[in-house]
C-alpha cells in the first residue's frame, strides 16, 4: 500500500490534476485548502473515480495556522498555491506583500517543516509548483514572478540539502495552464490541460528529474528570454 | 474577482445556427453563486438547435464543475455535480455493475444537460424519462439563490427544471438512482418490417423482458414501401449469457472512427443516402435471432464516428424530432413521412419509437404515443418551409416537437405544443425574475412572455 501525498491548494485545477495523477497511481490523499464544501467534492470524485482514501484539512497558505497533518502517513508533499492577484505587478504595497506572502512565505511556511520531517526519517518528497514568470523579472508580473522566482530558488536550495537525506525535491515551472487565470486572457497561447499537467508532475517525479519546465518547450523559450542582456532587455515590453 | 470570460462561438450540435457568446468556465462549486454566473449554463453543447448558447449574451460552462461526489452502493444513488459526462458515469460504474437508468444517444453528454432536457431512451415506455430517476436537484436561481428541490421539497421547481432546458438555474448538482446490470453486454433482436404498419405492429408488441426498443425507418421508400425499417430490441444480458470473451473489454470505448473533415454538401444525395440505407435494411433484417452486442454498438452507434455532425458539411443539419399521441400516431407518422419523402430532402437516420405516459415536467417532451426523429440538412429556406409544414401537422395532431432538437418552431407553435407552459413560466418567474437566463431558444419562443 502507497502512502498519501498532501496536496497543498488542491481545490486548483492543478491540484485537481495532481491529485487524480496520484490516486490513478494508487496514493491515498490528504487535500489542503480554504474551502471545505469544494475540497469534499474533488475527494468525492478521487474516491469514486480512483477508489482510494481521501482526507481533508483545512489550510490557508497566508494564515497563521499550522497545518495539521501527520507526515508519518505521506509519502509526500505538492504544492500548488498560488496566486496572480487581480494586477500581478502591483506597485501598492499591501497588495504586493500579499502576493509575496501568497506565493512565497506561505508555501515556505508550510513546506518547511514537512521537509525537516521527511528528512528525520530519511524519506519522501517535496513538489513545489513555480512558474516560468520566476525566470526573468518582468515589467507585466514581476512581483507575482519574484514571488514565484525566490519559491523556485529556495527549491533549489532545499533540494541541495535534502538529496543527503534520501529526500526528493521537483521544482515545477508551468507555462500558460489552461484556467481560470488565463481563460480569455489575451495573448495566451498552447494552454496546457491542467489534468495533463498533473500527469506530467506526477511523471517527472517518477523519473528523478530535478527541475522540470511543463510543457516542455517553455524551457527552450526562457532559455531565450534569459539570454536576453539586460541592457536590451529594460527597453522591451513584455 | 469577477468569473473571466472568453468570446466564442457557439452553437448546437446540428451546427446551425451559431453565434458569439461570452463564455464563463467556473472552477470552484461556489462559483455558481457569483451574480456573473446568474446565466444559461452549457454542458458538451450536444442539443441540436439552439438551447445551449445565447447569441451575444453570456453562457456558463459546466466542463470544469465534473466531480461526482458520492454513491451508495445499498441503493445504487449517485450525486454528481452537473457537468459529470455520462460516458465518465459508466467508465466508473459499468465495471462494479451500474448503468444509467435511461440515456440518450450519445454518452457525450452532460447529466445537468440531460435532466434539463429531460431526455429519454430506447426504454421510456417502461422507465419513462431520466427525470423520473433523479432524486434531487440543486439548482442556482437568480431569484432564490442556491435551492435543493426533489418530488416532496420544492417540487414545482423540481419538475420546472426537468424539461426546463436550463431556464430554471443552472443546475449545480443532482443525484440519479443507476440500475443494477449484470454485465455490460447486451441481448439484441432485429426484426424487418416491409412498411409502416409492420413497424408499429413490432413497436406495440413491446415486452418488460426488452425493456430497450426502437425502429428505424428507411425515409426515401414510398408508396407501399413507405416506412419500411428494422425494429430493434435489446436487453441487458445476464452473467451467464457472456460467451465471447473480449465483450468486457469492448464494452468501454472511446470514438473509433473520426470525421476528419467537413464533407462536401453533394456528398450526401438521393442516391448515396438510399444506397446505403438498401444496404442497412438489407443487413440489419437479416439478424433476427438474438445475438450478443457491447453496450456501445447498441445504445451509442453514432458515438463510434468522432465529430459524425461533420457529414453534414458546413452549413449544418437540424434534427427533427417530434411526438404524436397514441390515437393520432399511425396516420401522423405516415403524413409526415410522406411529406418528407416528397421533399426529396435526403435523410440518414429516421428513428421511431413508442413512448410510455408523459413524465411530470410541464415542458418535458414525451407524451404517450410514437416519437419520429430524423436529420435534415440545412438547406435554407427548403428546410425551414418544411418545418414550418411538419410543425403544422403535428400541432394539428395534438403532438409536439422536442426542444433539445429545435431550432425553427415558432412561438405559437411552441405554446400549442406544450399547452402546461403557463405553469411552468410562473415556476421560471419566481425562480429568475429579472429573465437573467436566457438562451437563443428561449428568445426565439419568446419563453419570457404570457402564453
Amino acid at each position: 500500500m502507497k502512502g498519501a501525498v498532501l496536496i497543498l491548494g488542491a481545490s486548483s485545477p492543478i491540484g485537481r490534476g495532481c491529485a487524480e495523477a496520484f490516486g490513478r497511481r494508487g496514493h491515498g490523499l490528504v487535500l489542503a485548502g480554504r474551502d471545505p464544501e469544494e475540497l469534499e467534492h474533488v475527494a468525492g470524485d478521487l474516491r469514486l473515480r480512483h477508489g482510494v482514501d481521501a482526507g481533508l484539512c483545512r489550510f490557508d497558505v497566508c494564515g497563521a495556522e499550522a497545518l495539521d497533518v501527520d507526515p508519518d502517513i505521506l509519502d509526500g508533499v505538492v504544492c500548488v498555491v498560488g496566486d496572480m492577484g487581480d494586477d500581478p505587478a502591483t506597485l501598492e504595497g499591501g497588495e504586493a506583500a500579499r502576493l509575496v506572502e501568497a506565493n512565497f512565505a506561505g508555501p515556505v511556511r508550510a513546506l518547511s517543516p514537512l521537509a525537516a520531517a521527511f528528512a528525520a526519517r530519511g524519506r519522501g518528497f517535496v513538489v513545489g509548483v513555480a512558474s516560468v514568470a520566476g525566470d526573468r523579472g518582468r515589467q507585466s508580473n514581476f512581483v507575482y514572478g519574484s514571488a514565484k522566482g525566490g519559491f523556485a530558488l529556495w527549491l533549489q536550495g532545499l533540494r541541495n540539502r535534502m538529496t543527503p537525506a534520501g529526500v526528493r525535491v521537483l521544482t515545477v515551472k508551468p507555462g500558460f495552464t489552461d484556467t481560470a487565470m488565463t481563460w480569455g486572457r489575451p495573448g495566451v497561447f498552447l494552454a496546457a490541460d491542467p489534468k495533463a499537467m498533473g500527469e506530467w508532475i506526477a511523471d517527472a517525479l517518477e523519473d528523478g528529474r530535478d527541475i522540470v519546465y511543463l510543457p516542455g518547450f517553455w524551457r527552450w523559450i526562457l532559455l531565450v528570454i534569459r539570454g536576453i542582456p539586460e541592457g536590451v532587455f529594460k527597453q522591451l515590453r513584455l | 474577482m469577477a468569473l473571466p470570460w472568453k468570446s466564442e462561438r457557439l452553437s448546437g450540435w446540428g451546427r446551425h445556427p451559431a453565434a458569439e457568446a461570452r463564455l464563463l468556465r467556473p472552477e470552484r462549486y461556489r462559483d455558481l453563486e457569483r451574480p456573473e454566473a446568474a446565466c444559461l449554463a452549457r454542458g458538451l453543447g450536444r442539443s441540436y438547435g439552439d438551447a445551449a448558447f445565447d447569441a451575444d449574451g453570456t453562457v456558463l460552462s459546466t466542463a470544469r464543475l465534473d466531480r461526482m461526489l458520492a454513491f451508495d452502493p445499498a441503493t445504487g444513488l449517485l450525486e454528481a455535480e452537473g457537468g459529470v459526462r455520462f460516458d465518465d458515469i459508466l467508465r466508473t460504474f459499468l465495471p462494479r455493475g451500474w448503468f444509467l437508468p435511461v440515456t440518450p444517444g450519445t454518452k457525450f453528454v452532460t447529466l445537468g444537460g440531460a435532466l434539463a432536457a429531460d431526455v429519454h431512451g430506447k426504454n421510456h415506455h417502461v422507465d419513462g424519462s431520466l427525470g423520473r430517476h433523479a432524486a434531487w436537484l440543486e439548482l442556482f436561481t437568480p431569484g432564490e439563490g442556491r435551492l435543493r428541490c426533489s418530488p416532496c421539497e420544492e417540487a414545482e421547481a423540481f419538475h420546472a427544471a426537468l424539461g426546463g432546458m436550463g431556464l430554471t438555474g443552472t443546475l449545480g448538482a443532482a443525484a440519479i438512482r443507476l440500475r443494477p446490470v449484470e454485465s455490460p453486454a447486451m441481448v439484441v433482436r432485429h426484426a424487418g418490417a416491409a412498411d409502416l404498419e409492420a413497424l408499429f405492429r413490432l413497436l406495440g408488441q413491446e415486452t418488460a423482458e426488452e425493456p430497450y426498443t426502437v425502429a428505424w425507418i428507411d425515409c426515401l421508400s414510398r408508396g407501399a414501401r413507405l416506412g419500411r425499417g428494422v425494429f430493434m430490441a435489446g436487453r441487458h444480458a445476464a452473467k451467464g449469457e457472456l460467451g465471447a470473451p473480449g465483450l468486457e473489454a469492448a464494452a468501454v470505448s472511446g470514438p473509433r472512427f473520426p470525421m476528419p473533415l467537413d464533407l462536401p454538401a453533394i456528398a450526401l444525395n438521393r442516391a448515396t443516402v438510399g444506397l446505403f440505407n438498401a444496404v442497412y435494411h438489407w443487413a440489419q433484417s437479416r439478424k433476427s435471432r438474438p445475438f450478443l452486442s457491447g453496450f456501445d454498438p447498441f445504445f451509442y452507434p453514432l458515438d463510434a464516428i468522432r465529430d459524425w455532425n461533420r457529414m453534414y458539411g458546413k452549413a449544418g443539419f437540424v434534427q427533427y424530432q417530434c411526438v404524436l399521441p397514441q390515437a393520432a400516431a399511425f396516420d401522423g407518422m405516415k403524413a409526415l413521412l410522406e411529406r418528407i419523402a416528397a421533399s426529396g430532402q435526403a435523410s440518414f437516420l429516421a428513428v421511431l419509437k413508442r413512448f410510455g405516459p408523459g413524465d411530470p415536467g410541464p415542458l418535458s417532451f414525451p407524451m404517450e404515443g410514437f416519437t419520429l426523429a430524423l436529420d435534415l440538412p440545412w438547406r435554407g429556406e427548403a428546410t425551414a418551409r418544411l418545418l414550418v409544414d411538419l410543425d403544422a401537422r403535428v400541432a394539428a395532431d395534438g403532438g409536439r416537437v422536442y426542444l433539445a432538437k429545435d431550432a425553427h418552431l415558432g412561438p405559437e407553435s411552441f405554446r400549442a405544443m406544450y399547452p402546461r407552459f403557463g405553469e411552468w413560466l410562473a415556476v421560471k418567474r419566481r425562480l429568475d425574475p429579472e429573465g437573467r437566463v436566457q438562451s437563443s431558444l428561449s428568445r426565439r419562443l419568446r419563453m419570457a412572455e404570457d402564453p
